[in-house]
């Protein structure tokens, strides 16, 4: 979707300001909004392109207004209501009222160690050969679809180059929907900076993302 | 020096417990708690693991181990992934490793404009800034007056490399090892790589310049990595 979290190239924002020595949390509730984000995602309900989806489909305003950990909450509160799990009536009194869904697993302490240095590979086997070679010419897809996807803006309907054919991996479009992994290949492809950015862009930038074969036409 | 800034002056006004969005989070971790959804204890280990074992110190010992050993810097270039699950470092937001290794023509800088993916096993849990629009949005447009921002000048004819974590593939820079480092451990080395130094937004220290930005000697657990 054309939302709020598709920045690249946007204007207007103010300076980066690093922080020096920025502790890890600025807050405790920063600790807790982390642990719970995680542990919630264990509970099996909802993908990580689900999450996200559900980060970028803030109102605009909320999203840049917010800090990243509010982001976070919020969506969060989102995909519980959405899976069952709790209700706007629970999270208006802070308590639980409803028994709510029974989740796939809930996370045991004990585990956390394993669950986390284990991570969640989303590489899969395809079928298929890839489409694009290293070092062939393509143009990126121009399309605007309403659902999640992982085609930024800024590179759309621009000529790039492939400069390493990845493996498969799950397709964030559906599984974001609910409608399968269908994994495809996965290309890093590398713009020049003036393709993307017009004759003042800086004359020494190449940028790359990495593109799902499905936003790539050959040229 | 944030002072004016609107996106740590949201953080700062959270930084009390009678914040209102300090209230929601705690809300919903009652709820959560109540209905036997989450385990309080294992907040507490992810917390713990993220403040106190994983982060750049694990990055650091990656690069300096590449600046050491040249097979083990041609392993990292080739399978990233499990060059550094060698070292310990594996899992979450670190499942499919790229290291991007800068040379006297071309630095490269890591962004994610669509969300905040970002290395974790190597180097913890992102800055604020990295997840915020002013970073995100100019990363890609304008990489010399971000790299400026951070006290980076590069000639202008060295080549900016912007790699946008758009899929599930997370990067990791591997800056050029400093000058007059003949002879130092890969401890000493390691002192001197930086967290901004692995993103693209800083260089590594030289020898003799210690100071902020040091990721050694480790204040926690150095043998943690997950």
């Amino acid at each position: 979707m054309n939302g709020p979290h598709d920045l690249g190239g946007q204007m207007g924002f103010g300076p980066v300001a690093p922080e020096t020595d920025e502790p890890v949390f600025h807050a405790d509730w920063e600790r807790r909004a982390l642990g719970v984000t995680l542990a919630s995602g264990t509970l099996g309900a909802w993908t990580i392109d689900e999450s996200r989806h559900a980060r970028e489909s803030l109102h605009p305003a909320t999203y840049y207004s917010a800090s990243y950990y509010e982001i976070w909450i919020r969506a969060l509160e989102a995909l519980l209501e959405r899976h069952g799990f709790v209700s706007a009536d629970e999270l208006a009194a802070g308590h639980r009222i409803w028994p709510g869904v029974t989740p796939k697993r809930v996370l045991h302490p004990a585990d956390v160690a394993g669950v986390l240095a284990r991570g969640g590979p989303c590489n899969r086997a395809v079928e298929a050969a890839p489409k694009f070679a290293a070092g062939g010419r393509v143009r990126t897809i121009n399309e605007h679809p309403e659902g999640h996807t992982r085609l930024p803006r800024y590179a759309r309907g621009k000529l790039g180059l492939i400069e390493a054919v990845r493996e498969g991996f799950v397709f964030p479009d559906t599984n974001a929907h609910a409608k399968g992994e269908a994994p495809q290949h996965v290309y890093t492809v590398s713009f020049d900076g003036r393709e993307l950015w017009g004759q003042g862009a800086d004359p020494a930038l190449t940028v790359s993302i990495d593109a799902w074969e499905s936003y790539l036409e050959p040229v | 020096m944030t002072d004016n800034h609107h996106y740590h002056d949201h953080d700062h006004h959270h930084d009390n417990e009678l914040d209102p969005f300090a209230a929601r989070v705690k809300a919903l971790e009652t709820i959560l708690t109540e209905k036997g959804l989450i385990d309080p204890a294992a907040i507490d280990a992810i917390v713990e693991t993220y403040e106190h074992k994983v982060g750049p110190r694990n990055g650091a010992r990656v690069v300096a181990k590449a600046w050491a050993e040249p097979d083990f810097a041609e392993w990292l270039a080739r399978d990233a992934t499990a060059a550094i699950a060698s070292l310990g470092y594996t899992g979450r937001q670190g499942e499919h490793m790229q290291a991007v290794f800068n040379t006297p023509d071309t630095h490269n800088l890591v962004v994610c404009t669509l969300c905040s993916c970002y290395p974790w096993t190597v180097l913890g849990v992102p800055p604020v800034w990295y997840k915020a629009p002013p970073y995100r949005s100019q990363a890609v447009i304008n990489p010399r007056g971000v790299l400026a921002e951070f006290g980076l000048k590069l000639p202008e004819d060295t080549r900016i490399r912007v790699w946008d974590s758009t899929a599930e593939l997370r990067y990791m820079v591997v800056p050029m090892r400093p000058v007059e480092t003949e002879g130092l451990s890969e401890d000493e080395l390691a002192r001197l790589v930086t967290r901004d130094s692995m993103i693209g937004t800083g260089l590594p220290l030289r020898p003799g310049s210690l100071g902020p930005g040091a990721l050694w000697p480790p204040e926690a657990d150095p043998g943690a990595g997950i």
